[in-house]
């Protein structure tokens, strides 16, 4: 069995040494620069741009404006391209525009022979701006009278969309007539979330170049074909015209699930007779001009059954801070809306309402788990809230209402085909032997520094199908040497894609992995259509590529052997490096001979490759629950986390080693989430943190050791019973955290992140730090 | 790549001071994690440099004078303070304050000398070297003279340095370190890789039996635009038992410092963390004294 084994990563030897290669690796010599002049207002028009000086610096090549890029408007998100014009994503980005409606946004580029002169040149450009009114929070932006920040949408509000939902078999018209009932007692809470940056330790960066009238472009990206797409249309183009390549990268976490820069890197090569050009983002740059996690205010109420502990209904409104641009749009807050509806089924009804409003702040994207961070720490404050004061224990609470096998969302029909929630619950609790922890730390506590025992799950439901298109293909090709090349279009990331995708691969010929060679690096020009990796999608929809494509290159290849031995293809298999009959047992063939026959054979020459291609119309949820024991300071706000387990059903793990490794990584996130991270911005739209030392991602001395178990359900309609594992870790932490605070202290957070000032200021407001200097 | 237009390498502190002369507006480079940083950040682009990088034999090392004085040479780099057999003999706290510096590596070319000639408050061997009564020796043009940290601090970045002058030697008395213990508190967001919302360095010198607090050093950075000692905080504590003082030098602390509210932290939570810091730091600093507390 090749699934299941924890084998090396592929690449652990490439990149522990330093041989593998990334983008800035790969430019060469002379590759000229590329520096974005960036506005200096969030909100307003390019009135006049002076170049005078700027030409004059030594060393600048060409220096473009927004009064020459092409007037057309084009969209960024790493969504797969829709048919039809209404599920389309919005196009509301020029490569550099007049219209400012970010601080920092980009309105030229001086190319030139190094980042020095190009510097200079920046420096020397003279702007004349019109401002207009600042918008930083959507509910001033939603005001009357404002400005529009894109006139397509006068009042600011990108999409606003409300769900009612009736539970199949629910005697009630909608959730006011539950909240109507008496029998339910009713809680409600406003819960504020905030943006936060994916931080990938490689900023943004790509090289473009032509050749003849095609444009190359190398690139940092999750997405290679997405991006080829994204630059067509950016520029006008057929999309043949366009190569792109992505080497390894270094982190992406959603930020690369974009497509960033590589359409003004491509326009700028066509505007420099072709020459290599290279645009690569400072930290700083990466900080302001490309995406974050969406800060989104919630509303949310509940009618609750007191006496079997049920949801009756809930409602949740949640206001999403967009930024300048829509990116991936309403796509996320509706996400998260239907998060906080799926993972714990209300009895009898529910309703959602979504906003997604522009402001100028910083654009926001995707960001591992796409919105779900975000419902979930609202739905699991919310949850220990109503425990805490019903007097039920969280856990018991939760399992009374945590979604069923079985369960089939009423408005897009994506199905719990396999669960292991409850029992993650239960694995969590006996690793941390919650019962004990739990009631000794309800007892009265009085001194400066208390304890507490908190938890949270969640649901993430396993790429995109139905909300958006589901495909992948694969490649194998023999080896003269009896061993295969895989080619995919889907990206290793850093996720381990690449080891998961070979052992896939060998599982489906018969073949140890070892004799697996993947194709790391994708070229559009050769490379699988797959759309990339994002939504937790590869390992279960490119999986299911993978699988079909080795499965069609196996019967090939027995079908070959049968033809060398004369033996019936139905009594052989393949088992390691040979074909063996099923009949003896015995080995019949090496892989290697039959390689060398089919590659060289005077008679019957034939190069044996598979592939294939799935639409995947399935879907399915992962679940996990989190627990964590902190420690909290109360006169200096510092909230230590003393332990921290994550349970996680992804079904079958592919590699367990390498799932933990992704816990331990999402783990990290998620408690940067909870305790430190978050973009400040003043009332200019100015960003104030913006770099690695003033935006607080912990380090690894503010980590305690991270825990990862396991439930390993077999899930049907997974390729190998695998679900989603790549975004969820990050989900459930910053809600254990919190509900852990709130036994330790009383005191109930509401907002994120739970940095020590903020901690002052609540504990204070309890009461619990005197008042005053 | 950086926006540097020259840089002279010195072959002697005579030679750094000459080429400052010819060049009063170039900058002194040492281990750079100041200056490359702001040149990077084009505050100093284009500057011309001096460099110091490298004068170890005339500014590095730490020695013990005849006087008994502890001298520290500026270009000692933080991993080599806090390593230092002397320092860690004399006054382990400022060791323990220089190991709370950035990380591994700034910590490894970062040096004490720019550490203290940056003009920062919140940097963390500042209010350590405050605590101690630290003399900082300047050599320039117009030869050597000496200035008591107390009066070094001009202002935010601004130090007590004439044009062509370099910090030569910091020297700690031996009066002020023999007998004292101390502890330094670094309260940021981070434990490491992060600058100070917070600084607190507090020395005791205790009585025979260690109940007594017979004399207390309390300083602090970021409490005001630059590191400060509160001696109102020390008289007002002086002659109490170690819980007594504990009890009160956060609240007396409170009349000497001036935080003030900006994005990274507020007025109002640096107040609180001075209440609650300086007492903490000083029931520390009596235990290393062996103070049973």
């Amino acid at each position: 069995m090749e699934i299941g084994r924890s084998i090396h990563r592929v690449d652990a030897y490439d990149k522990v040494t330093g041989r593998a290669k990334y983008t800035d690796d790969l430019r060469g010599q002379g590759t000229l620069v590329a520096r974005i002049l960036h506005s200096t207002i969030a909100n307003g028009v390019v009135k006049e741009m002076d170049l005078t000086e700027a030409q004059k610096v030594p060393g600048v090549v060409k220096i473009l404006t927004c009064f020459d890029a092409p007037d057309i408007q084009f969209p960024t998100p790493g969504h797969p391209w829709s048919v039809e014009a209404a599920h389309q994503d919005v196009a509301d980005r020029k490569l550099l525009d007049r219209r400012v409606r970010i601080y920092g946004d980009d309105i030229a580029v001086v190319v030139a022979e190094d980042e020095v002169a190009a510097e200079h040149a920046l420096k020397a450009i003279q702007v004349t701006y019109e401002e207009y009114p600042v918008y930083t929070e959507p509910e001033a932006a939603m005001a009357p009278g404002t400005v529009a920040i894109h006139d397509e949408h006068p009042d600011n509000i990108l999409r606003h969309t409300v769900f009612d939902v009736v539970t199949p078999g629910a005697a009630v018209k909608d959730v006011d007539e539950v909240f109507a009932d008496p029998a339910w007692r009713h809680f409600e809470a406003h819960i504020d979330t905030q943006a936060v940056q994916h931080c990938h330790i490689e900023n943004p960066v790509s090289y473009a170049w032509m050749e003849g009238d095609r444009i190359v472009v190398v690139s940092s990206t999750q997405i290679p074909h997405i991006v080829r797409r994204v630059i067509g249309q950016a520029l006008g183009i057929g999309w043949g015209k366009i190569r792109v390549i992505k080497p390894y990268i270094g982190g992406g976490f959603g930020n690369k699930q974009e497509v960033l820069y590589e359409p003004l890197n491509a326009w700028i090569t066509t505007q420099i007779g072709g020459r290599k050009v290279k645009l690569e983002l400072t930290r700083e740059e990466t900080f302001r001009n490309t995406r974050s996690r969406h800060a989104i205010h919630f509303d949310v109420k509940a009618a609750v059954d007191p006496a079997s502990m049920r949801l009756m209904a809930r409602t949740c409104r949640a206001v999403s801070n967009q930024g300048g641009y829509a990116s991936h749009g309403h796509s996320i807050v509706a996400n998260a809306v239907t998060g906080f509806r799926q993972t714990y089924p209300d009895a009898l009804a529910h309703r959602s309402e979504a906003f997604t409003v522009y402001t100028n702040l910083g654009s926001t994207g995707a960001m591992r788990g796409y919105g779900i961070p975000q419902c979930n720490f609202a739905g699991e404050c919310f949850m220990d809230d109503i425990a805490r004061e019903m007097g039920w224990d969280p856990l018991e609470f939760r399992l009374k209402n945590i979604m069923p096998l079985g369960y089939v969302d009423p408005t897009n029909g994506i199905t719990c085909h396999s669960t292991g929630l409850a029992e993650c619950i239960r694995k969590g609790a006996e690793f941390m032997d919650w019962e004990k922890l739990r009631s000794e730390y309800a007892k009265p506590q009085t001194g400066p520094v208390r304890r507490g025992i908190g938890m949270s799950v969640f649901s993430y439901k396993t790429g995109v199908w139905p909300i958006s298109l589901e495909t992948a293909s694969a490649r194998v090709i023999l080896n003269q040497d009896g061993t295969v090349q895989l080619q995919l279009g889907a990206t290793e990331i850093g996720q381990g894609g690449d080891t998961v995708f070979s052992q896939m691969c060998a599982q489906a010929i018969g073949i140890p992995t070892e004799d697996v060679h993947i194709v790391s690096f994708q070229d559009t020009d050769t490379a699988p259509f797959d759309t990339g990796a994002y939504a937790s999608r590869q390992t279960y929809v490119t999986g299911k590529a993978i699988k079909k494509a080795g499965e069609s290159f196996r019967a090939k290849v027995l079908d070959f052997a049968a033809g060398l031995t004369n033996l019936d293809p139905g009594n052989l298999d393949i088992r390691g490096r040979d074909v063996v009959s099923t009949v003896s047992g015995e080995a019949v063939l090496s892989l290697a001979d039959l390689a060398m026959e089919a590659f060289y054979s005077l008679k019957h020459c034939e190069h044996i490759t598979a592939e294939e291609t799935v639409q995947c119309k399935n879907n399915t949820f992962a679940f996990g629950a989190c627990f964590a024991e902190v420690e909290v300071d109360i006169p200096v706000g510092k909230i230590k986390v003393l332990r921290i387990v994550n349970v996680h059903d992804s079904g079958k793990l592919i590699n367990p080693k390498l799932a933990e490794a992704q816990v331990h990584g999402g783990m990290s996130m998620g408690l940067g989430y909870a305790l430190s991270e978050e973009m400040k911005y003043d009332d200019k739209g100015r960003l104030l943190n913006g770099n690695l030392l003033d935006y607080k991602l912990p380090t690894a001395m503010d980590h305690p050791e991270l825990h990862a178990l396991f439930v390993e359900t077999d899930d049907p309609s997974g390729p190998f019973g695998n679900k989603a594992l790549g975004e969820p870790p990050a989900i459930p932490v910053a809600g254990a955290v919190r509900n852990a605070v709130l036994q330790a202290t009383g005191v109930a957070i509401h907002r994120l992140p739970m940095n020590p000032q903020r901690m002052v200021e609540a504990f204070t407001e309890a009461g619990l730090i005197e008042k005053g200097e | 790549m950086y926006d540097l237009t020259s840089i002279y390498r010195a072959t002697s502190v005579a030679d750094a001071i000459a080429a400052l002369e010819k060049d009063p507006q170039a900058v002194v480079i040492a281990g750079g994690s100041d200056v490359l940083i702001k040149i990077r950040e084009g505050k100093l682009a284009g500057c011309r440099l001096v460099s110091i990088h490298g004068l170890d034999a005339e500014l590095a090392g730490v020695k013990v004078l005849d006087s008994g004085d502890l001298a520290i040479g500026p270009l000692t780099t933080f991993h080599n303070v806090t390593f230092d057999p002397l320092v860690r003999a004399h006054v382990p706290v400022l060791g323990e304050a220089a190991d709370m510096a950035g990380g591994p590596q700034l910590r490894a070319v970062g040096t004490i000398g720019g550490n203290v000639c940056n003009g920062v408050t919140s940097a963390d061997t500042a209010s350590t070297l405050m605590a101690f009564g630290a003399q900082m020796h300047v050599q320039g043009p117009d030869g050597w003279r000496v200035v008591p940290i107390d009066d070094w601090y001009k202002g935010v970045g601004k130090v007590d340095l004439r044009p062509a002058e370099l910090l030569c030697r910091i020297v700690i008395p031996k009066a002020n370190f023999e007998g004292w213990t101390g502890h330094y508190i670094k309260y940021a967001q981070r434990n490491a890789m992060d600058i100070a919302t917070l600084g607190v360095s507090c020395l005791v010198k205790l009585s025979a039996d260690k109940t007594v607090c017979e004399d207390v050093r309390l300083a602090f950075g970021v409490a005001a635009p630059t590191p400060i000692r509160s001696h109102t905080a020390e008289d007002g504590v002086r002659g109490l038992t170690v819980t007594e003082a504990a009890e009160q030098i956060g609240d007396l602390a409170l009349q000497d410092i001036n935080p003030r509210t900006s994005w990274r932290a507020s007025r109002e939570f640096r107040v609180q963390l001075v209440k609650e810091l300086s007492g903490r730091a000083l029931l520390e600093a009596a235990r290393k004294g062996g103070a049973q507390v």
